[in-house]
């Protein structure tokens, strides 16, 4: 079974994707107005705790860090996927990639955007996150270097920066054909973001290059941005927290919920937008087998982790390991097993991986089992550390669940608004997709590619030397 | 300017924090808890909530765990039944206690993790929290093996000290507001007025000048407070009696009769606190 139809045309290519940008229909409003009241709830709720004070979220001591810090992970975690799909493919020329790497790369800005919120949110006096930059003043006062959580507002602020320019970057020749098509608001909005290009070769060899250039940096750097969330826990002393085998770990699991959170995307725009021809089950199926194997690496690490402690025969951890087991956070530690490692052998059978409606659904447990897994990291280290008598068990108030709620909103907000001005599929890169999977140009290529340039006079018989 | 400051004064960023904070302290304030002294009566926790404006928090938000005690009495009932009697609940000596404060960790495992240095250590050997630089991140709190740091869940103020209590605030150091950590200094106002009074008066602090809360109120001197690297003070001699040395990850004696130790010091934090075992009777 073909990827991709390699029969379509390229104006079908354009006309298709440039379809899903139309004027939205009821249904899209609907999601809208859902979101917008989903961040509503998050927005009183943080208010309140603004006001009042940290304490209504039902944190306490020893509980100092709970969902929220979990939710921080999750949604750092969920950024990794489009730099595995759009930078790691693409080195690795894996064109299957092409369809589905736009719409998974604006996932990783947006869910790095909402990421970014909770550390914001979490702090007890947030008027002075700001403290956390090094900032030159006369006062002479700095961050304090050695922490963890300076670390994470350089990899993540940098990792946004790189991640929302690697985007825009691979959208600028999109971005043409939609201002050759736009009227009205659109025009000048494409006008201005396409920076005049006109697709001749200087402009694409320059983009190619700059393009490479943009993955290669961003493939270290996104390996680095969770192995350094991970040093929040690796680096302190806590039992549970302190595991050197964190960072991998970490990065496992972030490409694990971002994979299935691309399955998720996928089905609904290939349902919501006919992408059908685009998103087609053969691309569905390599995300799905590519899923399954991060799954098994991270229920490798996890296995480790476990030994580790385990063998370690450090007292402390083991009890952090086994109230894991069947402390009071068990049921939620076994369900993330379930979801985790049990639920991605459905990814294996090639039945359930072609079956759409299924692979929803396993995809959302899957992001559920990554989000409890992030929980059963945090919780269950503060509840049962090493002094026995701040042993605890504290289940997160409303104000934390309103808040955790409202980031899904934002999170779709961004992503909808995202859907609707920009192409969600890479029209060219599909294109080159069509021609490499041919091997030859059909006839509208051949029509294109033979279009003489405007201006440009040709003094000799010899292609190639024209203009000479 | 202080990027000129921290390019001069590179070798003091750069230096890391292998062997504690400062690598020569004016003082080292530490103190022995003696637990064979120890009754339990928890005066030593209610002098420090007068002398350290600590908030009332009322029983809803103890009960919630959102307590601001710097000094808990921590009480254990699981001390080893030596006269297996009957299933009884408790045990037949009582309760053991265990005063628990800041133990002012020469290596603390809080100050590295601070994004904002809010938490650092002093020359004086004490691990400081600033009030105003706390932008309260919490991971102090959580990187603390002890769990002997406090937040400010809410704004305690308007409801701890309803008028006329308010007028018993100690004016000697600040009231926290919401969203900052906070913990047990040693009373480090008393021992700012102590080295104030000392160099007013031309001489070095003595061993006494500096008393703390929880040392004067307790009825039977289970707490000894001073300068370790006074060789005259009562706690160095006590800390020598016992055998008991900072910077060491375990302490090797035999004696029977040498009850000190330090919680968790195979940990490496490093401990200023050195309590005295609680002998049991057979």
């Amino acid at each position: 079974m073909k990827d991709i139809n390699e029969d379509i045309k390229w104006a079908q290519i354009n006309a298709d994707v440039l379809r899903s940008m139309e004027t939205p229909r009821l249904g899209y409003w609907i999601a809208v107005a859902t979101c917008v009241a989903m961040i509503a709830c998050a927005v009183v709720a943080e208010i309140y705790q603004y006001k009042h004070g940290m304490g209504y979220g039902l944190l306490n001591w020893p509980h100092m860090w709970d969902i929220y810090i979990a939710t921080f992970i999750f949604w750092i975690g969920m950024s990794h996927s489009g730099t595995l799909l759009s930078a790691i493919l693409h080195i690795i020329h894996a064109d299957w990639r092409k369809p589905i790497y736009r719409f998974a790369e604006a996932m990783t800005t947006f869910s790095l955007m909402t990421a970014g919120l909770f550390p914001i949110i979490h702090i007890g006096r947030l008027w002075n996150m700001y403290w956390v930059l090094p900032y030159v003043t006369d006062r002479g006062i700095w961050p304090n270097f050695r922490s963890p959580l300076v670390w994470d507002a350089f990899a993540i602020s940098t990792y946004l920066t790189s991640s929302a320019l690697f985007l825009y970057i691979g959208m600028i020749p999109d971005l043409a054909i939609c201002r050759d098509n736009a009227r009205g608001w659109r025009k000048k909005l494409y006008i201005a973001l396409s920076l005049g290009w006109r697709g001749d070769d200087r402009q694409w060899r320059n983009f190619r290059r700059t393009y490479l250039l943009m993955a290669c940096f961003l493939i270290p750097l996104a390996v680095s941005v969770h192995s350094i969330v991970s040093s929040d826990f690796a680096m302190s002393i806590m039992p549970g927290w302190h595991v050197t085998t964190f960072p991998p770990y970490f990065v496992a699991g972030a490409l694990y919920s971002g994979c299935a959170a691309i399955i998720t995307l996928f089905v609904l725009l290939r349902y919501f937008f006919r992408f059908e021809e685009y998103m087609t089950i053969a691309i569905l199926e390599k995300t799905c087998k590519l899923t399954f194997a991060i799954a098994m690496a991270w229920t490798y690490l996890n296995l480790i982790e476990f030994a580790s402690t385990w063998y370690g025969h450090d007292v402390a951890s083991k009890e952090v390991l086994l109230q894991k087991f069947y402390g009071p956070y068990a049921p939620f530690f076994w369900m993330m097993m379930f979801c985790g490692s049990v639920v991605p052998f459905t990814l294996a059978i090639r039945k359930f991986r072609r079956h759409i409606p299924t692979m929803f659904v396993v995809s959302l447990l899957l992001n559920l089992g990554m989000w409890l897994e992030r929980w059963m990291i945090v919780t269950p280290t503060l509840a049962n550390a090493y002094h026995p008598i701040a042993w605890d068990t504290m289940w997160p108030g409303m104000v934390q669940w309103a808040i955790v709620f409202g980031s899904f909103g934002w999170f779709g907000l961004l992503f909808l608004v995202f859907v609707k001005i920009f192409p969600s599929v890479s029209m060219y890169e599909v294109k080159e997709m069509v021609y490499h999977r041919r091997g030859h140009a059909g006839k509208d290529t051949e029509e294109v590619l033979h279009r003489p340039v405007e201006g440009v006079r040709a003094t000799t018989g010899r292609p190639g030397l024209e203009g000479a | 300017m202080s990027l000129q400051n921290i390019l001069n004064n590179w070798d003091k960023y750069r230096k890391g924090h292998e062997a504690g904070g400062h690598h020569v302290y004016e003082h080292m304030w530490s103190m022995v808890i003696d637990l064979n002294k120890c009754i339990g009566c928890g005066a030593c926790s209610v002098a420090c909530y007068a002398e350290n404006n600590l908030a009332v928090v009322g029983k809803d938000r103890f009960e919630k765990g959102q307590a601001m005690h710097w000094l808990r009495i921590e009480r254990y009932w699981d001390e080893p039944n030596l006269k297996p009697t009957a299933s009884d609940e408790f045990q037949q000596h009582g309760a053991s206690f265990l005063p628990m404060m800041c133990q002012q960790c020469n290596a603390a495992t809080c100050e590295p993790v601070c994004p904002v240095a809010a938490t650092y250590h002093t020359p004086d050997g004490l691990n400081a929290q600033v009030y105003n630089r706390c932008i309260g991140s919490r991971y102090c709190s959580n990187n603390c093996p002890y769990r002997l740091r406090y937040f400010n869940f809410y704004s305690f103020y308007e409801t701890s000290w309803p008028e006329p209590l308010n007028l018993q605030l100690n004016p000697d150091l600040s009231v926290r507001d919401k969203g900052v950590m906070e913990k047990c200094t040693f009373c480090v106002q008393r021992i700012r007025t102590a080295k104030d009074t000392a160099r007013r008066e031309g001489r070095k602090v003595r061993d006494g000048d500096v008393q703390t809360a929880c040392q004067q109120s307790c009825p039977t001197t289970a707490i000894v407070f001073g300068d370790m690297l006074d060789p005259e003070s009562r706690v160095t001699k006590l800390w020598k009696a016992h055998e008991v040395e900072l910077g060491k990850t375990a302490q090797h004696k035999q004696h029977p009769e040498k009850r000190g130790y330090r919680i968790f010091e195979g940990l490496n934090t490093d401990p200023c606190v050195m309590y005295l075992e609680r002998v049991r009777e057979v």
